[in-house]
């Protein structure tokens, strides 16, 4: 069943079974981007300042970190799968779209190391004089 | 790639009159994009910032309340919202809803309404809060 009908391959029964993979994924990580990002808009609003030490004084707290090194994730994994589709279509040349996709997948990785990294440093060692 | 000349060419952008629609398309690609390298970009140095300490927070500050820190800002979040709004449209078009002409092009101009609404409440909550 599945590998016949176009509705069949669409819904991932076709013989890989993951066929839609790549688009649910760009579907889930941009409900975690809408609930996560909203929040962190919110809650700057809501903090005292943003000063260096209301904000250090705020990520310090597990019930933030946590959140924020989530969204930090969603991000990064929904502009790399973003970009991709940006770089399927305009890089025609096989050897510039390959080498665009090495370094789409430096900077995602990249990047989101370094965010999780900062929001760790901050949660464990919080405000430094 | 090898185009024959002597063929004639499937009518492309430049001859179709522009509606909502597309404009919502593309903007929804450009605002992505813009997102994904200026916005992920300046959140990763105002968290690098904060987590190196206060020199180089401070200097982050002062580029971020400079005049062109806050039209960086101000159109981030213009993008933020205008990508949330054309996303979730995305989400009722991919349920196969929506794509009747004058749904499509009430949706479409909607987007950019509530983005623009959403972009003025949020400054306008934290010039409130914070001056």
């Amino acid at each position: 069943m599945g590998t016949g009908t176009g509705i069949g391959r669409v819904r991932g029964l076709g013989s890989a079974k993951h066929g839609a993979h790549h688009w649910l994924a760009q579907r889930y990580t941009a409900v975690g981007n809408l609930l996560l990002v909203l929040w962190l808009l919110f809650s700057l609003i809501a903090l005292p300042g943003l000063d260096y030490e209301s904000v250090v004084n705020w990520i310090h707290n597990p019930l933030v970190a946590v959140p924020l090194m989530l969204m930090i994730v969603s991000i990064f994994m929904h502009l790399r799968l973003g970009m991709q589709v940006m770089l399927e279509d305009y890089v025609h040349d096989k050897g510039l779209a390959f080498f665009s996709m090495l370094l789409l997948n430096f900077y995602a990785y990249a990047g989101a190391a370094a965010g999780v990294f900062a929001i760790a440093k901050i949660a464990f060692i919080g405000v430094v004089k | 790639m090898a185009r024959t000349n002597s063929r004639p060419l499937s009518p492309h952008l430049t001859i179709w009159k522009w509606g909502p629609a597309m404009a919502v398309s593309i903007i929804h690609r450009v605002t992505g994009n813009g997102l994904a390298t200026a916005g992920a970009l300046g959140l990763i140095w105002w968290l690098m910032a904060a987590a190196t300490g206060p020199e180089a927070y401070a200097t982050f500050v002062t580029c971020a309340t400079s005049p062109i820190g806050y039209l960086v800002m101000a159109g981030l979040s213009w993008f933020f919202f205008q990508h949330l709004f054309s996303g979730l449209r995305h989400f009722v078009l991919d349920m196969g809803a929506g794509y009747e002409l004058k749904t499509s092009k009430t949706w479409s101009i909607l987007t950019f309404v509530l983005s623009t609404i959403a972009t003025a409440a949020f400054w306008a909550a934290i010039c409130l809060g914070k001056f």
